[in-house]
């Protein structure tokens, strides 16, 4: 399998591929090591009686979800999602198909759970669990970034991410875990954050960016860590404190709420708002890392938490969090709890708190790309689409050149960036730029139609898996940027001076 | 994986990283940055070095921002930048070059 070099040229975004069976076969990301497994409570390696232990799991899953019940017994086959992952138009392997992945675990569901399956196992396609299932398993359940595209066109509902998280919380348990989440979520329990970014080190690099916004505006905007009695605790991705284009969307985090007059603080032990428990399926793990947000919240006495750009952690925080680490009865119930950055940006913007300068972004002409955890499985503000419109009006309040790309491909319908869900990892990097192709030649059509430099994206996974990929389809690594980085960009600070004459700009509405 | 180094064989992972940060030596780097297709040279080097009292000091690989911002300092504003140092390190200064200087991979969404 070459690195993504055997790309294929697409017409349109959804172009259908021609088949080719076993494209993908035998891919699999690098198995967590016994230490790594050890952390998150599974066995370190493939234990004796996994047959026995995957079964015991099926069976215990589908009691205690009935919702993974009845998506195992629900699928009729009637193909609506067949063409609908990123994954198959960009590999044309026919187990990528959502229908043919989900059935690669559906069968051995039939062959132990089912009348028919049991009996005639033949006749319904049942089929027994074998070690070699197991590996197919681990490589076609890691090639699915639980995006739920497919589950949009799906007529009953069936929720695919949730198979592919049962399969891999079935495979942790009996031993075979995947190294690129396993080691982070071991991390963020030793250290706080995925990354493994200890305290002394994230003051370091707070302090540092104090300074840059300094010496950039000419003001002094805080970057404030573990402030007891700050009003808003302030979770956001641990890659916001590393990587770019993401630390430019912290400035314009810090930006804004200096901008606000807003008390607030990040905590250095709840350093990540990420929350890979949810992309291996494990409740415990992913209410563990809850907690840990609920501990920092409770132990600094904030009123309010607010979560940085990151998709699947909005959908844990705003569809989970409640149930996993709540109630959050100490916390001030007249906001949102928790609430999106982007909602307290935008009602800022509205109240006329925040003044701009769109020119600052005049050399980008911007699309932005909807995250799927936040499209699928989230809202914003309080009316339904919040969590597609919020993000636009920001952009449009701070961007003078917005487009948007083809219909089919954003909003509810959007493509994955190609790298979430747990794969985000150098070892499927092959997979990585074939995923990522149908978004890919959607931009392109946008760049051809309009002239579009830049594409925006409000989640740490797409932003690192866009400046990894786009220098593949044309693009400068540097295309890709986050919302609050146009913020940064365009806001004046009460004070700053702009242009050339050092004018000082009166402090004003929007 | 595994190095080898005046005849000492140096264990990695898959991905080779080094497993034992004491393992490391200016030769072994040399022989990492062969396997990665990379010559080193004195503006890699002032990287790796960089890296290296970094995370003496804290224990982890800086920000890629900061280490552009002490190579700016170090070297120029023609050099303290984010393509300069793709160039450098095609695979990006922070994998790249942290595994040239014999430091754990950068984990989580970067």
């Amino acid at each position: 399998m070459a690195d993504g070099d055997d790309l294929r040229k697409m017409e349109h975004p959804l172009d259908i591929p021609c088949l080719r069976p076993g494209a993908m076969e035998g891919l699999e990301p690098f198995i967590a090591a016994p230490e790594h497994q050890a952390k998150l409570g599974f066995p370190g390696e493939l234990v004796p009686n996994w047959k026995e232990k995957a079964l015991e799991k099926m069976a215990e899953l589908a009691e205690k979800n009935r919702a993974f019940q009845v998506y195992l017994d629900a699928c009729v086959k009637c193909g609506a999602c067949t063409d609908k992952c990123h994954y198959f138009l960009g590999t044309g392997d026919p187990k990528n198909m959502p229908v043919a992945r989900q059935d690669l675990l559906r069968s051995v569901y039939r062959r132990y759970f089912t009348f028919a399956g049991k009996y005639f196992p033949k006749l319904v396609g049942a089929r027994e669990l074998t070690e070699e299932v197991l590996h197919e398993w681990y490589s076609y359940y890691h090639q699915c970034s639980e995006c739920r595209r497919c589950s949009v066109f799906c007529p009953y509902g069936i929720d695919t991410a949730e198979i592919t998280m049962a399969a891999r919380e079935i495979l942790d348990h009996v031993g075979i875990g995947q190294k690129y989440s396993n080691e982070i979520i071991g991390k963020v329990k030793d250290v706080g954050n995925n990354l493994g970014l200890n305290p002394k080190a994230l003051r370091a690099t707070l302090e540092d960016l104090e300074e840059e916004i300094e010496d950039d505006t000419g003001i002094s905007v805080r970057l404030p860590l573990d402030e007891k009695g700050a009003d808003i605790l302030l979770v956001t991705p641990s890659a916001d404190f590393f990587a770019e284009p993401h630390i430019d969307g912290l400035i314009g985090y810090a930006k804004v709420f200096h901008e606000t007059g807003a008390s607030w603080t990040l905590s250095s032990y709840a350093s990540e708002a990420a929350n890979f428990g949810l992309f291996i399926g494990s409740y415990e793990n992913m209410r563990e890392i809850s907690l840990r947000i609920r501990k920092a919240a409770e132990d600094l006495g904030v009123k309010r938490i607010i979560f940085g750009e990151c998709g699947h952690a909005w959908r844990v925080a705003y569809s989970f969090l409640n149930t996993l680490a709540g109630p959050f009865d100490f916390l001030d119930q007249n906001y949102p709890i928790p609430q999106h950055i982007l909602e307290y940006t935008w009602d800022a913007i509205q109240k006329g708190k925040l003044k701009f300068d769109k020119s600052q972004n005049d050399h980008i002409r911007l699309t932005f790309h909807d995250s799927c955890n936040v499209a699928r499985a989230s809202r914003m503000g309080d009316m339904p689409g919040g969590q597609f419109e919020i993000p636009r009006n920001v952009i449009r309040a701070v961007c003078n050149h917005f487009y948007d790309m083809p219909d089919e491909t954003i909003r509810e319908a959007t493509l994955c960036c190609g790298g979430g869900g747990g794969l985000l990892t150098d070892d499927l990097m092959d997979l990585r730029k074939k995923g990522a192709s149908p978004r890919m030649t959607a931009l392109q059509q946008v760049t051809e139609e309009h002239g579009v430099t830049h594409m925006a994206a409000i989640c740490a996974i797409c932003k690192t898996q866009f400046s990894k990929v786009m220098p593949v389809f044309g693009y400068e690594m540097d295309s890709i940027v986050s919302v609050h980085q146009l913020v940064s960009n365009a806001i004046i600070l009460t004070g700053q001076e702009t242009g050339e004459d050092g004018n000082e700009d009166e402090d004003g509405g929007a | 994986m595994e190095y080898q180094v005046n005849g000492k064989t140096i264990p990695a992972d898959e991905e080779g990283y080094i497993t034992n940060l004491d393992d490391w030596s200016p030769e072994l780097a040399e022989e990492i940055a062969k396997t990665e297709n990379i010559e080193m040279d004195e503006e890699r080097w002032e990287v790796v070095n960089f890296l290296r009292d970094y995370y003496q000091e804290y224990q982890i690989a800086p920000a890629v921002r900061v280490l552009i911002k002490a190579i700016k300092k170090s070297m120029g504003p023609e050099k303290g930048n984010n393509k300069y140092m793709y160039e450098l390190f095609p695979y990006g200064p922070a994998k790249q070059a942290c595994k040239i200087a014999g430091l754990p991979k950068p984990t989580g969404c970067v």
